[in-house]
């Protein structure tokens, strides 16, 4: 099928350049073109865990932000006492990344799980409401607990470190980034293709249908959410490094929103749509946003063409409709 | 005396003032296909909403395989066997034929928690539905999605994610609806070979139909069963002919 060699051929395109374009700023000595990468890769992760319970289960979650945020509280709580000398969960230096990434993930995919218990009884509007409404309740309580900076967030001033590396060199951080990126978007394909997926997106197009061959969708869909939100989670962990700062701003639900919107953008359901949506709100951001304060209304202009033009977003506009077989 | 696979005791279920279930009992034996008629608004759709486990009675119970399931989920009375078909076409759109029928299969296998493993490359379970897709004559559309399929080949492929299932009973809300003469007479032939695997509660519009079918039959109206016998006990019934069949006589 032509559609299908295509959509591979984007997919290289995508990774390969995500890859070399910062090899070649690494050579060209231009730290700044790197970060920039580095910001793809990491709301690429993101949206690559979004995209589990929206792209694959329909769950229109607004509130994923809030396992952005709480994973990169989790990098900036390890990186604060790890700087004070203190312990981190009974554990002295837990400034590894090694620990905080599990740490991250476990901790978003439980909140998930308290969170997901409660709001995956509805659909439609009410679940897009409730996971907002949860992700608000986070939001205000990150900004009023004063032990973890509160309204001003937690700065980082050494990065975490992974063993074998120098995070604070921006190549360095990357190619973490790029890695974990690539492993997600695995973890993604595998998921799509078994018969966990299989009964996945069968609940997203007719739950009652799901339900009626035996299968409970209130189980699938929770698990579902639960995966999405600790990727989700450990990318943010990734963004607290790079920005070297934990920040409340990144559990609000303007965050939320550019996760859906990047997942729009690129092709909901799509493997590599993620990337694609990243690459462009983050280009939008570096190239307009120089320009312009409002570089918003820009990308607000792109959603808008996207959703009444091309509905499935770039990939889809690129390799054509995805047949599920 | 054998046992009734399925059974609903004194069934009631009302929206308001509105009696939509009126104490209903009904059986289904094993090899047999018990047909339930009755004209539009008589409670069908209720009555197979709370078999199934989407509705939830008011009072009384429903038994299957001598287990009380009157409070069990859709899923959990799936699992257990109950194999439904849907009156208007509910299958997963986008999905083809195929692996329409390979989410039942899956479902019925119980591994559904399973994360590595594709599942389009699982040769058995893709044999097997197709197997099951040259019972009911869809063996050549495999491939396509069920949303591009005919209405009559929708309908078939509803009967077969039932037959995916193995259920202990069948319960076929109208699988006939909408489909034309020729359908119908092949649906007929297949069902009649059916009820040796699993019986049928059968919904069905199409009396012809009913009348080749059905070893006994019930009629609803009002939410009440108003009778119950043999398709010749239910012809000459008077009741049921003004109730029913009245205009069409």
């Amino acid at each position: 099928m032509p559609d299908k060699r295509r959509e591979y051929a984007l997919n290289a395109v995508l990774a390969l350049g995500l890859l070399l374009v910062p090899l070649w700023a690494y050579w060209a000595g231009s730290p700044f073109t790197i970060t920039v990468f580095t910001r793809i890769a990491i709301f690429a992760l993101a949206a690559v865990g979004l995209n589990i319970a929206l792209g694959l289960g329909g769950m229109v979650s607004f509130g994923h932000a809030v396992y952005f945020g709480v994973g990169g509280y989790v990098a900036g709580i390890a990186a604060q006492h790890a700087f004070n000398g203190e312990t981190f969960l009974g554990i002295a230096g837990a400034n590894q990344m090694l620990i905080i990434w599990p740490v991250a993930m476990i901790a978003a995919g439980l909140l998930a799980a308290v969170i997901g218990a409660f709001s995956l009884r509805t659909s439609g509007i009410f679940f897009i409401m409730i996971t907002l409404a949860f992700a608000q309740m986070v939001y205000y309580f990150a900004i009023s607990w004063p032990t973890y900076g509160g309204e001003d967030g937690l700065p980082i001033y050494v990065r975490n470190t992974f063993p074998g590396l120098n995070t604070m060199r921006p190549w360095n951080l990357f190619i973490l980034c790029w890695c974990l990126l690539m492993l997600a978007i695995g973890a993604f394909a595998l998921i799509r293709a078994s018969r966990f997926g299989a009964a996945l997106m069968a609940i997203r197009q007719n739950p009652d249908r799901v339900a009626a061959v035996g299968i409970s969708p209130f189980g699938i869909k929770l698990a579902a959410f639960v995966i999405s939100a600790m990727i989700t989670g450990l990318a943010g962990a990734l963004m607290a490094d790079l920005s070297r700062f934990a920040s409340p701003a990144a559990m609000a639900w303007t965050m939320s929103g550019e996760l859906i919107v990047i997942i729009i953008l690129g092709g909901t359901g799509r493997l590599f749509g993620p990337v694609a949506g990243a690459a462009v709100l983050v280009g939008f951001e570096v190239i307009f946003g120089g320009m312009t304060e409002h570089w918003r209304l820009w990308l607000g202009l792109v959603l808008l063409l996207t959703v009444l033009f091309a509905r499935g977003g770039i990939v889809t506009l690129i390799a054509g409709r995805e047949r599920l077989g | 005396m054998v046992d009734p696979v399925l059974s609903l005791s004194h069934l009631s279920k009302s929206f308001g003032a509105l009696k939509a279930t009126d104490d209903v009992s009904l059986t289904l034996m094993p090899g047999e296909i018990h047909a339930l008629i009755g004209p539009n608004g008589a409670g069908k759709s209720t009555l197979i909403g709370q078999i199934s486990g989407r509705i939830a009675p008011d009072a009384g119970t429903i038994t299957f395989k001598g287990r009380d399931i009157t409070g069990l989920s859709v899923a959990q009375r799936a699992r257990l066997g109950l194999g439904r078909s849907f009156q208007i076409s509910s299958l997963i759109p986008e999905y083809s034929a195929r692996r329409n029928v390979m989410l039942g299969l899956q479902a019925r296998q119980g591994h559904s928690f399973r994360f590595l493993k594709p599942v389009m490359h699982d040769r058995r379970l893709r044999d097997e539905a197709e197997a099951i897709l040259a019972k009911v004559g869809l063996a050549g559309r495999a491939s396509v999605p069920s949303a591009e399929l005919s209405h009559g080949e929708r309908r078939l492929l509803e009967i077969a994610v039932a037959l995916a299932l193995e259920p202990a009973c069948f319960l076929l809300d109208e699988p006939m609806a909408g489909m034309g003469a020729e359908g119908v007479g092949a649906l007929v032939d297949f069902l009649r070979g059916l009820k040796a695997q699993a019986p049928i509660l059968l919904i069905e519009h199409d009396m012809d139909a009913v009348f080749a079918l059905a070893d006994r039959l019930s009629v609803l109206v009002y939410g009440r069963i108003i009778a119950s016998g043999s398709v010749e006990e239910i012809r000459n019934d008077p009741a049921v002919r003004e109730a029913y069949l009245g205009d069409s006589e």
